[in-house]
């Protein structure tokens, strides 16, 4: 396997993934991930707990399309943004179809008036599908510093 | 009633003795605030604590609030639970910093002074000075610098507190409809499935009206709605104790019924949005009464909710005037398998703040919030359903917050 190539699949995903979701392109963030893939917003108190509970939480691809179909179709809140600003992204295991990656994150989110807060820090703690392109995410756990959500999560991160 | 309460702090005026008006400077007037730390949730009031569960073991102990007052939560030596205002008696420290842990005694950082499980002052560092220098003259005696104790109760394995010892025990409280309404979801040993905080940009009366407020939840959130995830049987009601503190609001649904009628109709090609994977809302009658939703609250902070499988605690904690905390304890049972575990897992996604059908209360408050501040003279109206605070076999009413605000106003003297 050439490492250097899954690497750099690696950081384009992730990189891709950011802009989707910064760039309001929702309606393509559930192609980031494979079909029975695993999606889960939790907080590192309960991580590190054991706790099973995310604030969202996917066991498919339709799940996520549902996500998507409810923000723009049913949900209502406030129009606003983030700006995810990914640090450096660590593989910290690769076999012939896996890669186990961790990243770290923040969000930052810009309201429609132009108010601007630190919304989220966190992990990504990733499993990415090597075995066709472009990469995708068998599981992607979003592990949040703080257990507290300003307001309300409706974009997902 | 402390003399501050007494003399100084008289609260907003209420334009009328009824229970259908509601002065916005309620959620605004920084005395008013005060006015509700003294009587309402330093009065004689219950307040959640914590789940017994989380402090099975002898020197268990969690730290929390009740309204902005640091409490921990302790089990002694004896088994019995207690709860102590979380300030040394000598200098006013916070004793425990951690959320949660195991303790022999409570040890306060500062000046080393030690109290056992239940606020027994036990130790205080060189209470005899040094070299017999210095130290605690004769007429100190520890027996007289105890922390400051709350009565404690145990209901449905859940813990309240009360900061007075000459208000009504738990149970009559409750009165026996709450109490059976609690019993109802919390029929067996539960287990925490996880934690999280919202923090709502507003007032704590507004989110605790919005809980009692049966009449918005089919205006603003449009989630089941837009996916024609149909109501088949609207039968439900409002159930509220005699003082109209707390309430519980109820509907039924034939679960078997819907099953069948969701997956037929997403197989229809007409207009409208289906959900891609229905397994969001897939639910079992788990108390076999076919009461799909029950949202309850004990006045004056906690919320007990069981819709379909989702059963969590909420719990409102105040944090200044145009700051509250919702702390969301998402429950399972112990007895659960691996599918019922799953399922209110993915039913998950429909509470909390990101929640399909309650995303909406964590900004509607702060909406409300925005809008008094430029014209809090006037007075909302909440008459749907009538002028009592009384129980109702219907939802399009505002019964239930009327019977908030007769709590209130009782309480506070208004």
């Amino acid at each position: 396997m050439d490492e250097v190539a899954v690497r750099l699949g690696v950081h384009e995903l992730i990189a891709a993934y950011a802009d989707c979701i910064d760039e309001d392109r929702l309606e393509d963030w559930p192609d980031f991930f494979v079909e029975q893939c695993r999606y889960l917003i939790t907080s590192r108190a309960s991580h590190e707990a054991g706790l099973p509970h995310g604030v969202i939480y996917a066991a498919s691809r339709g799940m996520l399309v549902d996500r998507v179909t409810a923000l723009r179709q049913a949900n209502i809140f406030e129009p606003h943004r983030y700006r995810h600003i990914v640090g450096p992204i660590r593989i910290e295991q690769i076999d012939t179809t896996m890669a186990q990656v961790s990243s770290n994150f923040i969000a930052v989110r810009i309201m429609h008036d132009g108010e601007m807060n630190l919304f989220a820090a966190g992990r990504y703690l990733d499993r990415v599908d090597l075995t066709s392109q472009p990469y995708r995410f068998v599981e992607r756990l979003v592990v949040l510093d703080s257990q507290k959500i300003d307001t309300l999560l409706v974009i997902p991160l | 009633m402390s003399e501050l309460g007494a003399t100084t702090m008289r609260g907003v005026h209420w334009p009328s003795n009824g229970l259908t008006e509601i002065p916005f400077k309620v959620y605004t007037d920084p005395d008013q605030y005060a006015l509700e730390q003294e009587r309402i949730f330093k009065g004689s009031t219950w307040n959640y604590l914590c789940l017994a569960a989380e402090i099975p073991n002898s020197g268990d102990y969690v730290a929390t609030t009740i309204g902005e007052t640091a409490v921990i939560v302790t089990r002694d030596g004896e088994g019995r639970i207690n709860a102590i205002v979380n300030r040394c008696a000598h200098r006013g420290n916070l004793l425990c910093l951690e959320r949660r842990g195991n303790a022999k005694e409570l040890s306060c950082i500062y000046h080393g002074w030690t109290y056992d499980l239940a606020g027994k002052l036990t130790g205080v560092a060189f209470e005899r000075g040094v070299k017999r220098q210095g130290g605690m003259p004769p007429e100190f005696h520890k027996d007289e610098h105890n922390l400051q104790r709350l009565r404690v109760a145990e209901f449905g394995g859940l813990v309240f507190g009360s900061f007075r010892d000459d208000g009504p025990d738990l149970e009559t409280y409750l009165g026996p409809k709450i109490a059976g309404g609690i019993s109802r979801v919390l029929n067996r040993p539960a287990r925490i499935l996880g934690r999280s905080t919202q923090v709502l940009p507003n007032n704590w009366k507004l989110y605790a009206e919005n809980v009692k407020d049966t009449y918005h939840a089919s205006i603003l959130h449009l989630f089941l709605t837009t996916f024609r995830i149909n109501r088949l049987s609207q039968e439900g009601g409002i159930v509220m104790d005699d003082s109209g503190a707390h309430h519980f609001s109820y509907s039924k649904l034939d679960y078997a019924l819907e099953d069948g009628d969701y997956k037929q109709a997403a197989l229809r090609s007409d207009s409208g949005f289906c959900l891609a994977d229905s397994s969001v809302i897939e639910s079992v009658d788990e108390y076999g009464d076919g009461i799909s939703v029950q949202i309850l609250t004990v006045f004056p902070s906690m919320v007990l909710q069981q819709i379909r499988n989702t059963i969590a605690v909420r719990v409102i904690r105040p944090r200044g005037l145009e700051k509250t905390e919702l702390e969301w304890i998402h429950l399972g049972f112990e007895d659960d398998d691996e599918a019922m575990t799953e399922r209110r897992l993915r039913q998950g996604n429909l509470v909390g703040a990101a929640g399909y059908i309650s995303m909406e209360d964590g900004c509607i408050g702060g909406f409300v919030q925005r809008a008094l501040r430029y014209n809090d003279d006037d007075a909302g109206i909440v008459m749907m359903g009538g002028y009592d605070a009384a129980p109702q076999p219907f939802r399009a009413s505002e019964a239930a917050i009327r019977g908030f605000w007769k709590e209130y106003r009782a309480l506070t003297g208004a």
